[in-house]
């Protein structure tokens, strides 16, 4: 539809048929690129085309396509999402690239997000860390009317600015740790800002780390590389805020 | 079929209190020794298994995600409605019924919509104390902004992300259930069939998508949470991997699918760019509190927004609608635009959009201000179309949304199926014919918090637990179900045509969005009836599936999809057909009056269609009349 020039580039794609074999980089060809199509979209092209020649797609996560779900997980030319400020690899549109260009696309390299296929990564440990302590203890019912409880602008502001993480899972691609700490402290930072949070504040921010740790996260060398990627923008203050309730709790003795 | 909705009877305001006081009780000492299972983790789904784990039941999640944080419903941008009254001005919960069963143009089965209201104001109770971080004012109250359809502001919000806020607050609920291991989660699981044992819903039949491996589950009771239909039109504001299946394996199991035809098409996507166009993306609603729609008066006018003065531009909705202007509900603004498009007063690359300008508004309140409210839909229009919205007015134009017809249930939220449950968007329910802005998220969270919990344990309660009843995955109703999901996956992974499968969908999708898109007639509709079945003949010969079934395999995911689309399709157009009205997101052309408004037709057509699958014959058709006690019907006007 576009008069702009369709564009040839030469893809470099990590491609594993599946956890326990090993994978390789495989050059594939992206013909007839519009520069008004997503990176996915891009991709999508390709399958096709493999899909006609009866050879496998190219597996990547994938859903909503804006942005918001998280799903979609794989490093472009060395970058998670490929490096544009707060941006998805859904988002990322072809008007970055010209024609010509070699674009290397692989999937988060880190222990605790195992290769599942092709560029496909095994999250779960994420799930889990919110299951040791990623929530408000409060069960359905039975709950105040919500405007009994004032909660100052800036403190809302706050909560909502760290409550912005979609669970992609940048961050810990992005560490040379594969350190999950801008995740599990953008949860902490969420909810210990807001009163409801409070009650189980220490309990919190401990578990949570106990169980980052235990899924094979590293540590945190304080180098914000992964506020860098995150495509939501969540800023390394929230490993502060981590940091401190960490530090309280051991004084607090929980 | 036998469609009793088991309406309480009464006074509107008293009938769920009635009727929760009159449901049969789980002992909460017996709750245990039930499981349930959910399909979907969407805000119905995951709200739901977290309540019914809180109760004490055991329950087995599924999704299709590789977490159930990834749920569509996290997409959803503008906010949730509730008959709080906290602005002030008037508004209640009889009022949010009132303007839910005008909105659906008396479509919709009152005492489901009145029960919805009555609860809304619970949603948002939970939601805070959950710690969903919505919109506060500086006093450290909720905020709340005004929404389509409606006169008073009651929607509640977290920036342009309410559904990825409410949806995080419902999975960290789910979470914590698993972690506790009341809750089983299996992600990354897809349900291909359902299992029936002597007539009631006691299992399902998933493939697990990283291995292949097709498993067999069975419960106490079944509820499906999977989601709308919207991806038949292959473009639409739906993530990929929505799709009908689960809910169409139901229908094929004997759930009556009701009102089909019933989609909404939202008036505010980003418009299609190219043939490669793989989704489109909405910008939230919210965004016409402050942003004007307008289209050059004159057709063909292609001036640059810059040199087209004040009087040269048409202000659809403002002219059309004055006492709604700009937030005339989604489908009279969707009208508006294609109207005007089809008028050759579109603008963009291929004439098919409408500004929607915040120019007016940055000047009264400041950029600042609008980009507190609307910032990351700025920024993601900016993104996806490479122009900046604070310069330059947004291009608009209608895509798919959302859909209001699904599995037909009682007010107990059962389908016709005993022991499945169907809850949001997946089953039929209350929003009639159309859907208000705000509203999907309500009945997300009314279902699964409040509704659910409680019509799900009436069922349980007059049920002997599994072992008792003697039925298990060895039971030879299982053995049936496992048997046909790996023969026809089998037989998809055989065909070793040349069409890739996507190739296929995108066919089915533009037939639809022709045929039966924003505006139907018979004889469009009469032709699909054709053309779908053929292109699914050409499927099934045609198609290519590269790869095995025991193996992380995307074609073989998508091919099961879009065989069901096949197939619903023509359900849908055949819908469409049979309601000779025009009513909400049903605009039959030949049903119009000299503006171009919906002319309904409630002598004939005041009911709920309810189709039943018979197996090598036409679907049969089915009517729960609908009746209006308190809302009386009338010509729904937003002028």
């Amino acid at each position: 539809m576009s008069n702009e020039k369709l564009m040839k580039l030469k893809l470099h794609v990590w491609r594993q048929p599946n956890a326990t074999t090993a994978g390789a980089m495989k050059e594939h060809v992206a013909d007839n690129v519009d520069p008004h199509m997503s990176f996915l979209e891009m991709l999508d092209v390709v399958n096709d085309k493999l899909s006609e020649k009866g050879e496998e797609p190219i597996a990547f996560d994938h859903d909503c396509r804006e942005g918001i779900c998280g799903s979609c997980s794989m490093v472009i030319n060395g970058v998670p999402h490929g490096g544009h400020a707060g941006v998805t690899a859904c988002q990322l549109h072809m008007r970055h690239f010209k024609d010509g260009d070699e674009v290397y696309i692989e999937p988060w390299r880190a222990k605790a997000f195992p290769v599942l296929k092709d560029l496909v990564v095994d999250r779960s440990a994420f799930d889990r860390i919110i299951a040791a302590g990623g929530f408000i203890g409060v069960s359905t019912g039975g709950t105040p009317d919500a405007n009994n409880l004032l909660i100052p602008k800036r403190d809302a502001d706050a909560a909502f600015e760290a409550a912005a993480c979609i669970g992609c899972g940048a961050c810990v691609a992005a560490c040379k740790n594969a350190s999950a700490m801008l995740f599990v402290a953008a949860k902490v930072s969420h909810l210990n800002h807001m009163p409801q949070g409070q009650p189980e504040r220490y309990e919190r921010a401990t578990s949570m780390v106990a169980q980052m740790e235990k899924e094979g996260f590293g540590n945190c060398s304080n180098l914000s590389q992964c506020e860098a990627v995150c495509p939501k923008e969540i800023s390394v203050r929230t490993i502060a805020d981590l940091n401190r309730d960490v530090i309280a709790a051991a004084i607090k003795g929980h | 079929m036998k469609l009793d909705s088991k309406e309480p009877t009464g006074p509107i305001e008293q009938r769920w209190t009635k009727h929760k006081f009159e449901m049969k009780l789980v002992n909460p000492a017996n709750k245990r020794k039930y499981k349930v299972i959910v399909v979907g983790t969407g805000l119905a789904g995951g709200s739901a298994a977290a309540t019914l784990a809180e109760l004490g039941y055991q329950v087995d999640s599924f999704c299709f995600q590789d977490s159930p944080r990834r749920a569509h419903s996290i997409a959803a941008q503008g906010g949730i409605n509730a008959a709080k009254n906290y602005r002030n001005d008037g508004d209640s919960v009889f009022r949010l019924f009132y303007d839910t069963v005008k909105g659906g143009e008396w479509r919709s089965r009152e005492s489901n919509v009145y029960r919805l209201a009555e609860v809304s104001v619970n949603i948002i109770d939970q939601c805070v104390a959950q710690g969903v971080p919505f919109a506060r004012e500086y006093g450290g109250l909720l905020d709340n902004r005004s929404f389509g359809g409606s006169q008073v502001s009651r929607t509640f919000y977290a920036r342009g992300q309410t559904g990825q806020q409410l949806l995080i607050g419902a999975y960290q609920a789910l979470e914590r259930q698993i972690g506790a291991g009341t809750v089983k989660m299996h992600t990354r699981h897809e349900m291909l069939e359902l299992v029936l044992v002597n007539g009631q819903a006691k299992g399902i039949i998933t493939r697990d998508l990283v291995n292949g491996q097709i498993e067999s589950w069975a419960a106490d009771a079944v509820v499906l949470a999977s989601g709308g239909y919207g991806n038949a039109f292959f473009l639409s504001t739906n993530a990929k991997g929505c799709n009908v299946t689960a809910g169409f394996r139901a229908y094929k199991k004997g759930a009556g699918f009701a009102n089909p035809c019933f989609t909404q098409i939202h008036p505010t996507c980003i418009p299609v760019s190219g043939d490669y166009q793989s989704k489109l993306t909405l910008m939230s609603e919210s965004l016409r509190n402050d942003g004007r729609v307008w289209v050059p008066k004159t057709a063909g006018d292609t001036r640059p927004v810059a040199q087209i003065p004040e009087s040269e531009r048409d202000y659809i909705l403002e002219r059309k609608y004055p006492s709604y202007g700009n937030l005339a509900p989604r489908d009279i603004a969707s009208r508006a635009a294609k109207e005007a498009c089809d008028a050759a007063k579109g603008v963009g690359p291929g004439g098919r959009g409408v500004y929607l300008d915040f120019s007016d508004s940055i000047k009264r309140l400041g950029k600042d201000k609008i980009a507190e409210r609307y910032g990351n839909l700025f920024d993601m229009y900016n993104t996806i179309t490479g122009e900046n919205p604070y310069e330059k007015p947004m291009r608009i134009y209608p895509a798919v949304h959302y859909t209001m017809g699904g599995l037909w249930v009682d007010y107990n939220l059962m389908s016709t199926i005993p022991g499945l449950h169907v809850i949001g968007e997946a089953n039929f329910s209350e929003h009639g014919a159309n859907r208000l802005g705000a509203s999907a998220l309500m009945q997300g969270l009314a279902d699964g918090y409040f509704i659910l919990p409680y019509t799900i344990g009436n069922y349980l309660a007059q049920q002997k637990p599994l072992k008792d009843l003697g039925i298990s995955t060895d039971s030879p109703e299982f053995k049936e179900a496992h048997t046909a999901v790996v023969t026809k996956q089998n037989k998809l992974l055989g065909i070793k045509g040349k069409r890739s499968v996507d190739s296929f969908h995108k066919e089915l999708g533009l037939l639809m969005w022709e045929k039966c898109g924003m505006a139907r007639n018979a004889k469009g509709l009469t032709e699909l009836l054709t053309q779908i079945p053929a292109l699914r003949d050409e499927f099934w010969k045609n198609v290519s599936v590269p790869g095995t079934g025991a193996d992380l395999n995307v074609s073989l995911e998508k091919a099961g999809r879009v065989a069901d689309f096949l197939e619903f399709g023509e359900l849908m157009a055949r819908d469409a057909l049979t309601r000779d009205e025009s009513c909400g997101g049903h605009f039959r052309e030949e049903h119009q009056d000299e503006e171009g408004e919906c002319v309904r037709n409630d002598e004939q057509y005041m009911h709920v269609s309810v189709w039943e699958h018979v197996e090598g014959q036409a679907p049969v058709l089915n009517k729960e009349p609908l009746k209006f006690e308190y809302v009386h019907p009338a010509k729904r006007s937003y002028k």
